[in-house]
């Protein structure tokens, strides 16, 4: 089994597999197997098409994970120019589940924020798998702030599998720190994009996702609790994640369709992964759309604005 | 300790029930120092023990009752319901599951708002009932505590919140987690008119509802061993492999942590809180 291949890809995995080796058949031996291969590539999109025409929800939850998925630096050093990373929280420590600093969007000077997971092992332990702890959303808070000062747009890109749950994490307050942000973001005086790069876990993505316009790539997910936690506590097994991910609602489609979020950027065929520079024209361009909309406002309608949407979540019934 | 208490035996069980609800009879028992009490005793005393102090978790409605004036009250989103906007089924729908919390709790969903008055003082006060979906937190939850914040400001009034809640409800997904950015937008607002939000964390009180409102108190009372944090102990457990430290996320752990204020015992709080918001406010009260 191809590891970069989804279970539910590897039909498209074999195929390509196929076109590898007739790849080196050709190479080795001068015949021109050109024509087999061109149809077999043809083959290989289609089913590819065919299979991304009707993704469920589970699998979206698995795109989402892709180990090959983009990650916030992969887009940051992409798209942005003079990036500099700023660390620590000036109280505790430098979280890097947390990548913040600032750079430059076409010209424009802007404060960037997201989580950050690592590709090797070593990296992935260095980077807590995108789980962060107080200190993480502190510096957060922190740049934040700073960009308010500096009359900076803040961009955040979200990608986590949620807060980190451990013992120091608590002892240093993880619900405040997340809290804290979730009433200051309400309240900055400068606009906020908010994209989902991956996965948005729960409060640990909340609390850098307040802001003036929501965004997801289409194959990231956004939900309250990941689909194995849900299946975990409301069918009592972890198995159950494929229904309870069905269930939440996570995907970019359905959520864009219960109005808790404002646009969704396409991503290339097979997903993000498989033409990482597709995907950062396509989320530069939505950047640049989503800061356009929302420079022109003056603060005190932004601010406006921000609240009457987070007044606006919720379904109920009844005065 | 009254004669008659000291004539009892000490180890008389009631019937059945687990050990946090107070059984229907004349006696219970304490499920911090197995003590059996007579019940009309214990329900004078907020369902605190009165031999050793240990806190049962209470109905909203008790605690507003123990906490308000008599009068004025005026309950605030009465009707508001749940509309289960995902059609949500796991094992059960959605919609059962609230009907059936609604029939075991009396409430139509997991909070409770009044507007009333302490000691004379206007005030709009929140309790959570544990009962209706381990107090939850969905779209009525939150939207009920917006308008508990809008009543503040337009009242010029304080704000208090008992919370008791497991945190976010799952069977409304993302629009329970937005509850969360909702509100505490809400308590920005508040903040910024310069109105006390005092927060009064009970037993349990956890994920989203921590990581949200109930942390963002101008001051964050717990009541005295109450389970207070973001993740829950099982979790913490799983992820770091290693058996939690006594005490682990209690009140007790939080204040010695910098994340209370004080911790209050059920039976002073009335006191507690009027004497605080009288400070505050620089008002007198009763």
């Amino acid at each position: 089994m191809n590891l970069n291949f989804l279970e539910f890809e590897q039909p498209v995995a074999e195929l390509e597999a196929k076109i590898e080796e007739l790849r080196h058949v050709g190479d080795d031996n001068e015949i021109n197997l050109q024509e087999e291969i061109t149809r077999l590539e043809e083959k290989s999109r289609a089913l590819t098409k065919s299979l991304f025409s009707s993704l469920k929800p589970w699998q979206i939850s698995q795109l989402s994970r892709h180990p090959l998925r983009p990650y916030m630096l992969d887009y940051v050093e992409r798209i942005f120019d003079d990036f500099e990373e700023l660390h620590g929280d000036r109280m505790y420590a430098d979280d890097h589940a947390i990548v913040g600093g600032i750079a430059r969007l076409e010209g424009r000077p802007v404060m960037l924020i997201g989580q950050q997971k690592g590709r090797s092992t070593k990296e992935k332990l260095h980077r807590n798998f995108g789980m962060a702890r107080p200190e993480g959303y502190r510096k957060a808070l922190r740049l934040m702030e700073m960009a308010e000062r500096f009359k900076m747009p803040i961009l955040t890109f979200i990608d986590t599998p949620g807060a980190y749950p451990g013992v120091g994490a608590e002892e240093r307050g993880q619900s405040e720190a997340i809290a804290r942000n979730l009433k200051v973001m309400a309240g900055l005086r400068t606009p906020i994009l908010c994209t989902v790069i991956g996965e948005g876990g729960s409060g640990g993505a909340l609390a850098i996702g307040v802001g003036d316009r929501v965004t997801l790539l289409q194959y990231s997910t956004y939900s309250v609790i990941s689909p194995e936690g849900c299946a975990t506590i409301l069918w009592k097994s972890a198995d159950k994640a494929e229904l309870a991910a069905e269930a939440m609602g996570i995907t970019s489609d359905r959520l864009l369709e219960l109005g808790l979020i404002d646009s969704v950027v396409p991503e290339p065929l097979g997903g993000a992964h498989r033409d990482v520079e597709t995907m950062v024209l396509s989320l530069k361009q939505s950047l640049l759309d989503g800061l356009e909309s929302l420079v022109g406002l003056n603060m005190d309608e932004l601010l406006e604005r921000r609240y009457q949407r987070l007044m606006g979540y919720g379904h109920f019934a009844g005065e | 300790m009254s004669w008659f208490e000291k004539l009892m035996p000490s180890r008389i069980r009631t019937e059945g029930g687990d050990k946090r609800t107070v059984p229907e009879g004349l006696w219970a028992k304490c499920a911090g120092c197995s003590a059996v009490l007579y019940r009309a005793e214990l329900e004078r005393s907020l369902d605190v023990c009165p031999k050793c102090g240990y806190h049962s978790r209470i109905g909203a409605r008790r605690r507003l009752e123990a906490f308000l004036d008599e009068e004025p009250r005026e309950e605030i989103g009465a009707d508001l319901i749940s509309d289960d906007p995902l059609s949500f089924k796991d094992t059960k729908k959605y919609r059962d599951r609230v009907t059936q919390a609604q029939k075991a709790s009396d409430e139509k969903d997991a909070l409770i708002v009044i507007r009333g008055q302490l000691k004379g003082m206007d005030i709009v006060a929140c309790a959570f009932e544990f009962k209706f979906m381990a107090g939850s937190m969905g779209s009525v939850v939150g939207e009920k505590f917006v308008r508990a914040v809008n009543a503040s400001i337009e009242l010029n009034a304080p704000l208090i919140c008992y919370s008791a809640s497991g945190g976010a409800r799952m069977q409304e997904s993302l629009f329970s987690l937005m509850q969360m950015a909702k509100t505490s937008a809400a308590l920005d607002q508040l903040s910024k008119k310069g109105l006390p939000f005092i927060s009064v964390m009970t037993d349990p009180t956890m994920g989203g509802v921590s990581a949200s409102f109930a942390m963002l108190g101008d001051i964050n009372i717990g009541e005295p061993r109450a389970l207070i944090g973001f993740a829950g102990p099982r979790v913490i457990e799983q992820t770091v492999r290693e058996t939690l430290p006594e005490g682990f996320q209690r009140s007790e752990f939080l204040l010695e942590h910098g994340a209370l204020d004080l911790i209050v015992d059920r039976r002073e709080m009335r006191d507690r809180v009027a004497s605080l918001l009288s400070i505050l406010t620089n008002k007198t009260v009763n």
